[in-house]
């Protein structure tokens, strides 16, 4: 029987087998951030231990840093002190950081990447749940909790149970301006929060073969909201043409040597998966969140729906009184208070680029507050660059330094109480943005249009 | 990690589908650097209005609730990877949380902290509901030896999974990193074999 990409490059990293079925899983990279981290090293400060791989650690500060004035010390304490406490330990333990300031500083899930240190066949984790982000790369890339972070600072390893298997394929091409991010709020609509629990994903499929690495990025990030461990995708030449010459990735006959291994890593024709579905893409339209979970998403030309599958009336109607929405209602056309361009899930360069052509000699509507938080430092200096920022401020978009941000609304970057906020971002619970936000996930093409015009718009009526 | 073995209690009803880890316990509040104190903003927005008073028609504001189980609708602890959201339940004094289906993080930092997931049908969660809305004094028993559940009220003793080794781990008060050391060896021997690139 044939092997699927997950088995091949999970089985490459059992270091054992243990009684009742579970594994120890060798990780290549542990990549960390100050929410979830302090705890970890002081487990280890309680039991004497130092950090068993340092190479094959990585730090940054991303989740709670200002988005403004980075060069002054943060003003907030408690942020403050959770940042100068991943200082110390990184310090202490002899663990890299690329901490404020730093030219590699950024959002934990886009630096990866844009570095090199995320590539085909390795083992990931992160203290954070969009560590699925990294699949994209043929890797197995999946969030832990903090004891599990000790564990991994202390040994390099996890103890796991293999997941099940599911295969998503997405043939055709997709219609005009509607982009991957459609694509993940579509199947999530279709399988709901809980539809892949217990499954790691394999996306497929012609539609999926033709999107970029960073299209495919926003895919896998967004495989945690389905329910799954993660998400992952075939490496192709695109994926080797991404890799090549970033500050971590191997040179020279080692790359060559690397390349041959990476080819192998693809489902055999006959491997089986646990659960298998197919879509078409032309069916896939811009999508809109209307609820307080990511799989209470619509097609924007549809109307906000009586019930679902997936909640109980009771959650169903306490999510729409929430939102301020009611059931028979469109989006399109209604009118929104704020714009938020960033997150892990698209805050790279190609969808500042969407953006930016987008925006480009028009204005931001005078009743919204737009902003533009750049993944990484990396991305806010080409952004620059490529007059990127320029644009956008010019159309009266805010363009902020890197992080979290708005994302999780732990800095000062929130949603007012009430307010609607069509986002980029990965998770429209109720106050992640802040307490009492109402937040409508979309593609960047969605929520660029939205800031222009001050209400949702269908961005298929745009020439693409 | 403290010892489980068997807890007898009455249970804190949370009727709610996908109870997400930003409910459990909001950003703001995790940026504490050790893992106590979370208990006090434990559902937090859903706890305390914007005064911080609390919200009487919350079920941890009414008095006639109490006890170390939490029962809660499907896809309990959805979201986020934050392990605060454990340690808020237990800072809290939960031992037990029950609904009908886990988010999979959640699932396994509860059992890091020594706080029990049991998962249950669909059928037998209505019928815990319908005990406690019956009599809000309703008693559990979870016997984590036996695996079961016993609901005072009907009698009804349920059986649940656990895998054999999270088990002897809450049973003994073992965490996966004392496992882990203790293969040290066989871990390096393994990176001597192995190749990444
Ligand atoms: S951008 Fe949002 S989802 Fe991504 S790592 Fe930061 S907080 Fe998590």
């Amino acid at each position: 029987m044939g092997l699927t990409l997950f088995d091949k490059i999970w089985d490459a990293h059992v270091v054992a087998q243990i009684e009742g079925g579970r594994e120890i899983l060798y990780i290549d990279k542990h990549l960390i951030h100050e929410v979830t981290s302090p705890q970890a090293f002081t487990g280890l400060q309680s039991r004497n231990l130092p950090v068993f791989r340092t190479d094959k650690t990585i730090a940054t500060a991303d989740h709670n840093v200002p988005t403004i004035n980075q060069h002054l010390p943060i003003e907030e304490p408690l942020s403050a002190k959770q940042v100068a406490m991943l200082v110390e330990n990184c310090k202490d333990f002899g663990v890299e950081l690329y901490g404020l300031g730093h030219p590699n500083q950024g959002i934990v899930h886009v630096i990866g990447p844009e570095l090199g240190i995320t590539k085909p066949g390795m083992t990931i984790v992160c203290g954070d749940s969009h560590t699925s982000t990294h699949g994209a790369f043929g890797s197995i890339a999946f969030g832990i909790g903090t004891s599990q972070v000790e564990q991994v600072l202390a040994t390099q390893c996890l103890l796991q149970m293999k997941p099940k298997k599911m295969r998503i394929t997405i043939d055709g091409d997709l219609p005009p301006n509607v982009l991957s991010k459609d694509i993940i709020l579509y199947l999530l609509s279709k399988l709901g929060t809980g539809g892949a629990t217990g499954y790691f994903i394999e996306y497929a499929g012609s539609t999926i073969r033709a999107l970029s690495m960073e299209a495919r990025m926003t895919i896998c990030n967004m495989s945690i909201e389905m329910g799954a461990r993660g998400g992952l995708i075939a490496p192709d030449e695109k994926t080797f043409d991404y890799v090549k010459g970033r500050a971590f990735s191997p040179q020279g006959a080692l790359l060559y040597e690397a390349i041959t291994y990476w080819k192998s890593l693809f489902s055999d024709e006959d491997a089986i998966f646990d659960k298998e579905i197919k879509y078409s893409a032309s069916e896939i339209a811009p999508m809109l969140t209307y609820g307080t979970n990511p799989g209470m998403g619509i097609k924007v030309d549809q109307q906000v729906p009586i019930q679902t599958d997936h909640e109980s009336p009771e959650s169903f109607s306490k999510a729409l009184n929430y939102m301020g929405l009611k059931s028979g209602q469109s989006l399109e056309g209604m009118s929104i208070d704020q714009v938020f361009i960033g997150s892990c899930t698209n805050s790279r360069i190609e969808d500042l680029r969407i953006v930016a052509d987008f925006i480009k000699g028009k204005k931001v509507a005078a009743n919204v507050k737009a902003q533009i938080v750049p993944g990484s430092k990396q991305v806010e200096k080409q952004a620059i660059e490529e007059g990127i920022a320029e644009i956008a401020e010019a159309a009266g978009f805010e363009f902020r330094q890197p992080g979290c941000s708005a994302c999780l609304g732990m800095n000062e970057d929130k949603v007012p109480r009430g307010k609607y906020c069509v986002s980029t971002s990965n998770r429209n619970f109720e106050g992640r943005q802040g307490p009492g936000a109402r937040t409508l996930l979309a593609s960047p093409l969605t929520a660029a249009s939205a800031a222009i015009e001050g209400k949702i718009v269908d961005v298929r009526k745009y020439p693409s | 990690m403290k010892k489980f073995t068997k807890v007898t209690s009455s249970a804190v009803p949370l009727p709610i589908e996908n109870v997400d880890t930003d409910q459990i316990i909001p950003a703001r509040f995790l940026k504490s650097i050790t893992r106590e104190g979370f208990g006090e903003n434990l559902f937090r927005d859903w706890r305390y209005d914007q005064s911080h008073e609390p919200k009487s028609d919350f079920v941890l504001n009414n008095d006639i609730y109490k006890g170390s189980i939490l029962v809660a609708g499907a896809n309990f602890g959805c979201g986020s990877s934050r392990e605060h959201a454990a340690w808020a339940l237990v800072d809290y004094g939960f031992q037990v949380v029950i609904s009908s289906y886990f988010a999979d993080i959640f699932k396994s930092n509860a059992l890091n902290n020594g706080l029990l997931p049991i998962r249950v049908s669909e059928d037998h969660l209505e019928e815990i509901f319908k005990a406690i809305e019956s009599d809000p004094n309703a008693s559990f028993t979870v016997d984590l030896e036996n695996q079961s559940l016993l609901i005072a009220q009907t009698e009804n003793l349920i059986q649940f999974e656990i895998d054999a080794y999270k088990k002897m781990c809450l049973l003994n008060g073992y965490d996966d990193i004392d496992f882990l050391i203790s293969k040290r060896d066989e871990i390096e021997k393994f990176e001597s074999t192995y190749k990444v690139y």
